[in-house]
């Protein structure tokens, strides 16, 4: 059944979209990550403008971040201040993003921009993980106990100015880095149309030692401020929010994520992490091989006066 | 699904090729006449590119030349112009990268042709370039005049080439059929990705590769009324359009939670 999207200006099939939502849905409920890195560039695959891809994947990120947080909240795993204080960051970072995509569209280099920058995010999370989830699986089939870093334990970070206590976590940190992973997650995600949580969960377990149970929470609840404000910026300064494209999306999405994450109880976290990185990592190449393989066509069109 | 839809247009048959007097000294000139039976055609939500169908008339045509088959008609329908740009991917340092670029000022989004026999057996190809008709004779003007003659001409060639790919520009030959002496139907293709805007159909005849007489008509196409909301609503109200995206968003991912918990 075909669809005319009123803001991307073409006909898509309603069951292909929906398809596409809920595989990408299935998946995120699976590996706990809003699936706006799958999302963008799926849609890009499939012929929507990436202007379009973009600001209509931050639109959808809402929606799954949305129902994911409302979990978190009712388990009570979510920090309110710190996610309070990467917002705030996040902000900054996003509006930013908004200026440096707009001056990309105006000179012809925001397609590349992005495929590179989702080359290089990807390529670089999906292969850690990739180590480190093997690593583990080896470690488990030898019988050795995994060796986790203790929380508390210190590095530069925690010897940064300006601290500040947040009791949900157990923490007490500048807060220098955290504006700054806000802010860094709010400029991918204008640029990106992604949520960044694949790149915001790691940071915060890695750099800042948030306990893991808070750290899904907290970067979901950040996650829906930035992507909202990310789609509302969008939505005003581009015109590039299609909500019917939008909508199809979610509605595969929400449906695709509760049996995701049915499935994903079944395997075990090194599987599952090593599972998510193969597929981080195919949706790199297949992006790295567009940036590299002569293109079929190396003229294309666009409108003219675009601000 | 390509529910391929034919727009039917009305004849607006004179009625005076009729009663042409037999006993004239000097058979009147041909002339000719197309008719739309919409000025106006939505796109809605199904829409998958269509074929429109315009009727049109032969006036005071000449029976002998009508039987020999010498009159042809071509029949285009030209979209809104807009400016665009043409860019050149080159390879730096492996990567394909937009180097070059051309801006070109008021194209044609879309020209649809349709013909009664192919192009280069109707007329003269100088007669195309002097009436600007068919893709191929559209002068696309440069924005920066001073570029070299070779890059303008590359580029020109490749905005052609990537419109047709793309379905926009198409040429239907054998899209024209005469239905009597005087009365013909053109079926020119509408693509999935057809633009909104004011279109513009024109009618050319040719006798015996002359050309005789234009006629034209214009045609709105724009998008039906849900689809024209939202569109309307994105551009006019893009604050109130945004909030309205989150907030659908948030009630999804709610409802969603509502449906299907597990928890």
């Amino acid at each position: 059944m075909g669809i005319y999207l009123p803001i991307a200006e073409i006909s898509v099939n309603v069951f292909v979209l929906l398809a596409m939502g809920a595989a990408v849905g299935f998946l995120s409920g699976m590996f706990g990550v809003g699936g706006g890195f799958l999302i963008t560039p799926l849609l890009i695959l499939y012929n929507i403008p990436p202007a379009i891809a973009v600001a209509t994947g931050a639109n959808q990120v809402i929606a799954s971040s949305f129902s994911g947080a409302l979990s978190h909240f009712k388990r009570g795993t979510l920090d309110f201040k710190l996610g309070g204080v990467l917002l705030a960051g996040g902000i900054v970072g996003s509006t930013a993003g908004i200026f440096v995509f707009a001056l990309l569209r105006r000179l012809g280099q925001l397609d590349l921009f992005i495929s590179l920058l989702y080359v290089a995010l990807l390529g670089t999370v999906g292969g850690l993980m990739l180590v480190e989830s093997v690593n583990a699986l080896r470690a488990s089939r030898s019988g050795a106990a995994p060796v986790l870093k203790k929380s508390g334990q210190h590095n530069w970070i925690h010897r940064l100015p300006f601290k500040m206590r947040f009791r949900a976590s157990k923490l007490f940190v500048s807060v220098i880095p955290v504006l700054g992973l806000g802010a860094g997650i709010g400029f991918l995600s204008s640029i990106m149309g992604v949520g960044g949580g694949f790149i915001m969960v790691p940071a915060l377990i890695y750099l800042l030692k948030v306990p893991t149970n808070v750290v899904i929470g907290t970067s979901l609840f950040q996650i829906i401020f930035t992507s909202a404000y990310t789609t509302l910026v969008h939505a005003t300064t581009n015109q590039t929010v299609d909500v019917i494209l939008a909508f199809l999306l979610m509605a595969g999405g929400v449906a695709g994520a509760q049996y995701g994450a049915k499935a994903g109880q079944r395997l075990r976290g090194e599987q599952l992490r090593a599972l998510l990185a193969i597929l981080v990592l195919a949706v790199a190449i297949r992006l790295a091989a567009d940036l590299f393989v002569t293109p079929p066509n190396l003229y294309s069109l666009s409108a003219a006066g675009l601000n | 699904m390509a529910a391929r839809r034919a727009f039917a247009a009305a004849v607006s048959l004179s009625m005076l090729f009729a009663l042409s007097p037999a006993t004239a000294q000097t058979p009147p000139a041909e002339s000719i006449q197309i008719g739309l039976s919409t000025d106006a055609i939505s796109i809605t939500a199904g829409f998958s590119g269509a074929d429109l169908t315009i009727f049109g008339s032969l006036e005071n045509p000449d029976p002998l030349i009508a039987r020999q088959g010498r009159y042809d008609v071509i029949v285009v329908l030209e979209g809104p112009p807009r400016p665009v740009v043409v860019r050149r991917k080159d390879r730096v340092l492996g990567v394909w990268i937009n180097l070059d670029s051309e801006t070109f000022e008021n194209v044609p989004v879309s020209y649809s042709v349709a013909t009664t026999r192919p192009l280069q057996d109707i007329a003269e190809p100088a007669k195309y370039k002097q009436l600007s008709l068919g893709a191929q004779n559209l002068y696309m003007k440069p924005a920066d005049e001073a570029d070299s003659p070779a890059t303008i001409e590359e580029f020109t060639a490749a905005l052609r080439d990537r419109k047709a790919a793309t379905g926009l520009y198409s040429e239907n030959v054998g899209g024209v059929q005469f239905l009597s002496q005087n009365l013909f139907r053109a079926t020119v293709r509408l693509a999935p990705n057809v633009p909104v805007g004011t279109h513009k159909a024109r009618a050319f005849l040719f006798k015996s590769g002359m050309f005789v007489k234009e006629s034209s008509a214009q045609l709105e196409i724009r998008k039906s009324g849900f689809e024209q909301s939202v569109f309307r609503v994105a551009h006019d109200d893009s604050f109130l359009y945004g909030v309205f995206a989150i907030s659908l968003a948030m009630l999804t991912g709610w409802l969603g939670r509502l449906i299907f918990r597990k928890d």
